[in-house]
């Protein structure tokens, strides 16, 4: 069980509020229309998959239903730091 | 091989079984194999015995980080079946279904293979309308698959509330009885064996740290007890692992790795004959032969190499498990455990070549590998041989995700997904 601190409450709450959306920083691509099948692929079904840390997105789903980021070690589970949507993180995976 | 049989039994028996022949050798790597497969667990040692029986193809080298099946071989929950959708997966697991039911003569060690029959249980009108669905388009494919309603799914099974008491009432249920389930660590170690027996070699305790790739073409595997290790062709078969060793190719795989728990209770009597499976409420169950109830979870929602998943999730297993038998509310649970699953977005499985030549990839199987060990191995020493897929394997390519082939068998793929 993940105990996680939602940077928009400001407060730890038990990972069964929250919900992963996958992996963090995926930019829509700016022209669409402009990709070939690859990139059209790439974005929308090939993700980061690393043992060892990893950025992903949350929604505190039933707390604020906030969205935010979080860096987490898929090893150990250890979550390294929570950061807001638009900031960049300090922890910096490979 | 040293045959087993009744007699066999009898024989050794008169000598306290003290003189077994070892099961398989434990030899030293050679430098150089024809095929190297990563991976021992029961789709890899599948792969080497179908490479050696069917191919010839006997210079082999099998390579295992650990001990032979030890990862989700050991770890999943047994289910054997073939009703999916699409016409694809039906091919591929029917093409599994089959090799199950010789397979246990053909290796000449008992899997255990009990076609006990699998039941999905409908709680809502659209689970009854999909669930219809899928049986309409498994008996044109020529699988079996039926419907049973509430009050037939009573008498056959007894100990279920399918009463309209229940939180989410069961309507009826499609079966599918040539399914069933099977012993899971005796098929990793019925083909390890039959594998052995054919010449490949078996390596234990060897970790791949690296590939040894030139011109876009591997050449051999880099490991951390042998070195180097050359081959013409190289088959990556590890599971929730795919995308670590895709990384040392520098390729990219649509997979994410998760959790997938289950567990068992304590050994009670026999009062379930078969497995059932709800989408709906989230959970599914089968007794083993040593009495065990074996349930299986849903996979943790975030990626996760660790074998172990959140609380949370087993807690909703139990639940829906207790809201379908209420009998078994006060069963103790003995253990639980969890394996790592390389899921795809379209819940079917990669058998399929790579960027780089003569490496191939089988994975992606997710939450349901284990019906795929036979169909699995034999398909994927089907490309290693000819470095081209058999045609049941061509949809399952990688490029699907580029041209949108996708095969979405999220319906079917059932509880865990």
């Amino acid at each position: 069980m993940l105990h996680i601190y939602c940077p928009h409450c400001a407060e730890y709450r038990e990972e069964d509020e929250f919900h992963c959306a996958g992996q963090a920083h995926i930019s829509r691509p700016l022209d669409p229309e402009a990709c070939s099948d690859e990139e059209w692929g790439e974005y929308l079904f090939f993700r980061k998959n690393p043992r060892g840390l990893h950025h992903e997105l949350w929604v505190h789903a039933a707390g604020c239903r906030k969205f935010f980021n979080m860096t987490r070690d898929t090893q150990s589970y250890e979550i390294k730091e929570v950061y807001k949507i638009g900031e960049q993180p300090s922890v910096v995976a490979e | 091989m040293q045959k087993y049989s009744g007699f066999g039994l009898f024989k050794h028996s008169l000598t306290h079984h003290e003189n077994w022949q070892r099961v398989w050798r434990n030899p030293t790597p050679k430098k150089k194999y024809d095929v190297i497969i990563i991976g021992g667990g029961g789709h890899g040692l599948a792969t080497a015995y179908y490479l050696a029986k069917e191919h010839g193809i006997t210079n082999v080298a099998v390579l295992e980080k650990g001990h032979l099946g030890g990862g989700n071989a050991c770890r999943n929950t047994t289910i054997v079946r073939s009703n999916y959708l699409w016409d694809e997966s039906a091919a591929l697991y029917e093409h599994s279904m089959q090799l199950w039911e010789g397979l246990a003569q053909e290796l000449n060690y008992n899997v255990m293979f009990s076609q006990r029959g699998v039941y999905h249980t409908c709680h809502t009108l659209q689970d009854m309308r999909s669930n219809e669905r899928l049986v309409a388009a498994n008996r044109l494919q020529g699988i079996d698959n039926e419907m049973v309603d509430a009050e037939q799914l009573q008498k056959e099974i007894p100990t279920m509330d399918c009463s309209k008491n229940a939180r989410y009432p069961i309507m009826g249920a499609s079966v599918q009885r040539r399914a069933g389930n099977a012993r899971h660590d005796a098929v990793a170690w019925g083909y390890a064996r039959a594998a052995d027996a054919l010449g490949v070699d078996l390596i234990q305790n060897c970790e791949v740290i690296d590939m040894e790739i030139s011109d876009g073409k591997i050449t051999g595997v880099k490991t951390k007890q042998y070195g180097v290790l050359k081959a013409d062709r190289v088959g990556c078969v590890v599971a929730g692992n795919s995308g670590v060793l895709a990384k040392m190719a520098g390729i990219e795989l649509p997979v994410e790795s998760h959790p997938l728990q289950a567990l068992v209770s304590e050994p009670i009597k026999p009062f379930l004959d078969t497995v059932v499976m709800s989408n709906h409420v989230h959970g599914y169950m089968s007794q083993s032969d040593k009495g065990d109830l074996v349930i299986g979870a849903g996979i943790d929602g975030w990626v996760g190499y660790g074998q172990r998943g959140s609380y949370g999730i087993i807690e909703h297993t139990i639940q829906a498990i207790v809201e379908m038998f209420p009998c078994t509310s006060r069963v103790r649970m003995n253990r639980q455990w969890g394996g790592i699953v390389d899921a795809c977005p379209d819940a079917s499985p990669i058998i399929s070549e790579t960027p780089i030549k003569n490496l191939f990839f089988n994975c992606g199987w997710g939450t349901g590998g284990f019906k795929g060990t036979p169909g699995s191995g034999n398909l994927f020493a089907h490309t290693l041989a000819d470095g081209k897929p058999h045609p049941i394997a061509e949809p399952f390519s990688i490029q699907r995700f580029h041209t949108g082939a996708l095969i979405d068998e999220h319906g079917a793929a059932g509880v865990a997904h």
